[in-house]
């Protein structure tokens, strides 16, 4: 289009001149130099846009090498530990098990016993000797029961605290969830610019998860700001005050 | 004596219930975020707020602010449970005026050794 606007107006130049017509000549000349200044515009225009998309691809790149860098060896690290913390619930929650199993069959045998002892001195087949170590028995078996019941309590209440590695660990991997999700929307962004379809990657971006969350040793605890322990949480609050 | 528990987890309001049942406390409430504890506390009857901080709708600093600014609630024990570690996040808890701090994972012993101080103090 250009260039044939651009040969007709050379055409009308050439035969103004010819007519000696300068007036005309100068208004055809003016009009062959906004031609060229419209082109140049719009090369200009189409330099910017590169120079933009460039930009930004840039900075998609740099997101991911973040990524790449940092954010994808942290999830590692947190999926590491979550590992070795659904190992150590169900270790403990296992040698619990495996410590109250045996209270539970003495206690069931020692009952049993007891219980086939008492039958006999309820139908009067019992000597008085035999009912006065029975009796011994049953008062031994009321002490071990006590030892035995706390036992269990105790290792019940084990059981039911690893259970809490299941609020731990869950929002450990919705925070790696996340991560994908992220990872996913600059992988897409970076793909449709270029496509130069810029438009898909709006959709997807990932709803963030502004708090910290839980620590994960080795990756959270490396600037120092955060509490440790228990122990630490006290201190700290003690120093307030409290 | 009635407790109200709020965690996003079932699981965790499970452990904390029993382990509070275990410490002679039977009547409790659960609600899984701020926003479902609120109405509840409003309605009145609760004595002690144990929260978790991190929570889909509104979380536990949230809910302590809210507490903390209602005149019916403004001097009800709260006992934050949760994962948040962050120096800087245990500061704003005080500041907002919790009453006791428990980071997660917690043993029994910590859970009763910090609410019975907290009961110390009311009663005394």
């Amino acid at each position: 289009m250009m260039n044939i606007d651009l040969l007709s107006l050379s055409r009308e130049l050439v035969a103004a001149l010819e007519k000696s017509d300068d007036i005309g000549a100068d208004a055809i000349l003016d009009q062959i130099a906004g031609l060229r200044e419209t082109q140049l515009f719009q090369e200009l225009g189409r330099l910017t846009r590169q120079l933009h998309d460039t930009m930004v691809s840039f900075s998609i790149d740099a997101k991911i090498s973040e990524f790449a860098e940092h954010d994808i060896p942290d999830a590692k690290e947190r999926l590491h530990y979550v590992i070795a913390m659904t190992e150590q619930a169900a270790n403990q929650t296992l040698t619990a098990i495996e410590n109250l199993l045996p209270v539970s069959e003495e206690l069931g045998s020692q009952a049993d016993a007891l219980s086939a002892k008492w039958g006999r001195f309820l139908d009067r087949e019992m000597p008085l000797d035999e009912f006065k170590a029975l009796s011994q028995e049953i008062t031994l078996h009321f002490e071990n029961s006590q030892v035995s019941l706390n036992q269990i309590h105790s290792g019940l209440t084990e059981i039911l605290m690893a259970q809490g590695f299941q609020d731990i660990t869950g929002q450990i991997i919705r925070r790696v969830i996340d991560l994908v999700q992220d990872l996913e929307t600059s992988m897409v962004k970076l793909i449709s610019i270029s496509g130069r379809k810029s438009s898909i990657a709006k959709n997807l971006t990932a709803v963030h998860d502004e708090l910290p969350g839980p620590v994960v040793p080795g990756v959270d605890d490396r600037e120092g700001d955060v509490a440790s322990s228990q122990v630490d949480v006290d201190d700290l609050l003690s120093s307030l005050g409290f | 004596m009635k407790i109200l528990i709020v965690d996003d987890f079932s699981t965790m309001r499970r452990i904390i219930k029993n382990l509070l049942k275990d410490l002679g406390f039977t009547n409790t409430v659960e609600a899984d975020d701020g926003k479902s504890a609120l109405p509840i506390l409003e309605k009145g009857g609760v004595d002690f707020l144990v929260t978790d901080w991190n929570m889909p709708g509104m979380t536990g600093i949230e809910l302590l602010k809210a507490v903390r600014t209602n005149p019916d609630l403004a001097n009800l024990p709260v006992l934050m449970v949760t994962a948040e570690a962050k120096r800087e996040q245990i500061i704003m808890a005080a500041q907002a005026g919790v009453n006791g701090y428990v980071i997660k994972p917690f043993t029994a012993a910590t859970l009763k050794e910090k609410i019975e101080k907290i009961f110390e103090r009311i009663d005394g």
